[in-house]
């Protein structure tokens, strides 16, 4: 690894540019799919009728991943004939040329994203369903709302799931790799550049191994440098029964 | 004091119908969600059974009017397309990868699980600390280190790695393996049982559901990875599913042939829905223990 690729990388536009576009899919896509598939959970735990079936039916997409996923949501944001802009033309929207518009297409892949929040959906579920009874009733008579027995007790109680969660998250979003590649190869105009279809295009595409592992490298340290610092500002909201950790 | 449970039960029953109204409420919620959501799997299975000029209309038709089978025959008999080897191809390495993570995963947690001696602790950390390391971050040396061995564009490089062990499998076996009881070991052993024989007689059978969740989620891993070979894989009749979708999209097609790749996702959909449908326990436990969409 030579110092030489450190200097030229410092000055590669390219490489800016794939951190800025995975920085702003994590920030956007990350909190909002955690937010939605733990009110989602909330909502299914509240013995709702059919709540096994809106379990199973909220997860069934999370089955359809990798490429089979990427190949359909590319069908589905067709300008012409696809189902988004379809749903769109309801509110009166214009078609919008979702891949083939640089303001568009990172925001249809974070669209996207929303697709798979069954499966934390469903981890979310295992916690809540993990939160014992009694505490709730002692809220309950305590007098505690719905919003303050949710706060001190329900969250507190779930909130090792909700900081394995925002990790997994993380890390995953720092990877996005199948969707640049299947649906817009980085484009238009490098607006779905992503880190890794970074990397990827560098080391086999353009042969330069070393320079591509020295990106890999800055990816790893990030990666670790990120946890690091979620573990540490979580310490503040996060309960462990018995005063260990995980 | 009669006043004060009369107050209690008159705010109970008042508690009781916001129940009623906020689960009508929340159900209302949760149908739009879930037919939102449901709404792109109708749209791809509607969309596969179309002709190619039923698929190019707008609006979207909910139902096809005619329905075309033939899509799904043109699949496997469309010799351009390679669909049944790559599908096949697919297969062959996801059963390996599960045969591999299976039985070295569970060989790995057996020794970390039973046998505590001078640095096994620190073995175990090194072992757990590659957990941390993002497969791009590993993937070049890995790649330059097959190419050296000649297996570029073979399937190896995608079963090879399994049958060393994965970090995150053996982490989930050990913490299995830790709760049997020491007592089973002690009999097996007064038995006379060679140490292999206590891996392979007494734990491996008792670890049946611990090794079904291991074995779903390696094979979920193979089955839907794309980074992976579409560095090793160049020839077409080598590509697993993913690659060879993916390259349907190219421009050997004018119009790219969305009736077909949807037929195409369907079936590449569908080994992973059969896993759920059989296993759906273990799914869930799978999916909670590790975070996997």
């Amino acid at each position: 690894m030579g110092l030489n690729n450190f200097k030229e990388l410092f000055q590669d536009e390219q490489f800016y540019n794939s951190i800025m576009v995975t920085l702003k899919y994590t920030l956007i896509s990350v909190p909002i799919t955690l937010f939605l598939s733990l009110m989602f959970a909330i909502l299914i735990n509240q013995k709702i009728p059919f709540n096994g079936f809106f379990r199973t039916a909220m997860y069934f997409p999370s089955m359809i991943s990798g490429v089979s996923m990427a190949l359909l949501w590319f069908w589905v944001f067709n300008p012409q004939a696809g189902l988004f802009n379809y749903g769109l033309s309801f509110f009166g929207i214009d078609p919008i040329h979702w891949f083939l518009d640089e303001n568009y297409a990172l925001w249809a892949l974070i669209i996207m994203s929303f697709w798979g929040l069954g499966a934390g959906m469903l981890i979310f579920l295992a916690g809540l369903q993990g939160v014992p009874a009694h505490l709730l009733e002692a809220a309950r008579l305590d007098g505690a709302g719905r919003w303050k027995t949710f706060w001190n007790v329900t969250f507190p109680m779930i909130s090792p799931v909700f900081l394995f969660q925002l990790i997994i998250g993380v890390i995953e979003s720092f990877q996005v790799f199948t969707q640049a590649y299947t649906i817009t190869r980085g484009g238009p105009n490098y607006s779905t550049w992503f880190y890794v279809y970074n990397i990827y295009i560098n080391a086999f595409k353009n042969f330069r191994y070393g320079y591509a592992s020295t990106m890999a490298w800055i990816l790893l340290v990030a990666v670790l440098v990120v946890t690091y610092f979620i573990m540490r500002t979580s310490k503040r909201y996060v309960y462990y029964e018995g005063g260990g950790s995980k | 004091m009669s006043e004060v449970t009369h107050d209690a039960s008159s705010k109970r029953i008042i508690v009781k119908r916001k129940l009623k109204l906020s689960q009508i409420v929340g159900f209302l919620i949760l149908l739009a969600v879930t037919i939102t959501m449901l709404s792109p799997v109708w749209f791809m299975l509607s969309t596969s059974l179309k002709t190619t000029k039923e698929m190019l209309m707008f609006p979207p038709t909910i139902i096809p009017k005619v329905f075309a089978w033939e899509n799904f025959r043109e699949l496997f008999t469309n010799t351009e397309i390679k669909f049944g080897q790559q599908y096949k191809n697919s297969l062959i390495v996801g059963i390996f990868t599960v045969i591999g993570t299976v039985l070295s995963s569970s060989f790995v947690a057996f020794g970390f699980a039973r046998y505590k001696g001078k640095g096994s602790g620190l073995m175990f950390m090194l072992v757990l600390s590659t957990l941390m390391l993002p497969y791009p971050a590993i993937m070049i040396p890995q790649f330059l280190l097959f190419m050296n061995l000649g297996l570029h564009d073979s399937l190896l490089p995608l079963i090879l790695p399994a049958f060393f062990g994965s970090a995150y499998m053996i982490f989930l076996l050990r913490q299995f393996f830790s709760t049997l009881p020491d007592e089973l070991y002690n009999a097996g052993r007064i038995d006379g049982c060679s140490e292999f024989r206590l891996y392979w007689n007494i734990t491996l059978p008792l670890a049946g559901p611990a090794l079904a969740t291991v074995a779903i989620f390696s094979f979920i891993w193979s089955w839907n990875d794309l980074l992976t070979p579409v560095l090793y894989l160049d020839s077409q009749e080598n590509f697993t599913l993913p690659v060879g979708m993916a390259a349907m999209l190219s421009s050997k097609f004018r119009l790219a042939p969305w009736n077909l790749l949807m037929a195409a996702s369907i079936l590449s959909v569908l080994p992973i829905i059969v896993l759920f449908a059989v296993a759906q326990k273990r799914f869930v436990e799978g999916i909670v223990l590790t975070g996997i969409k």
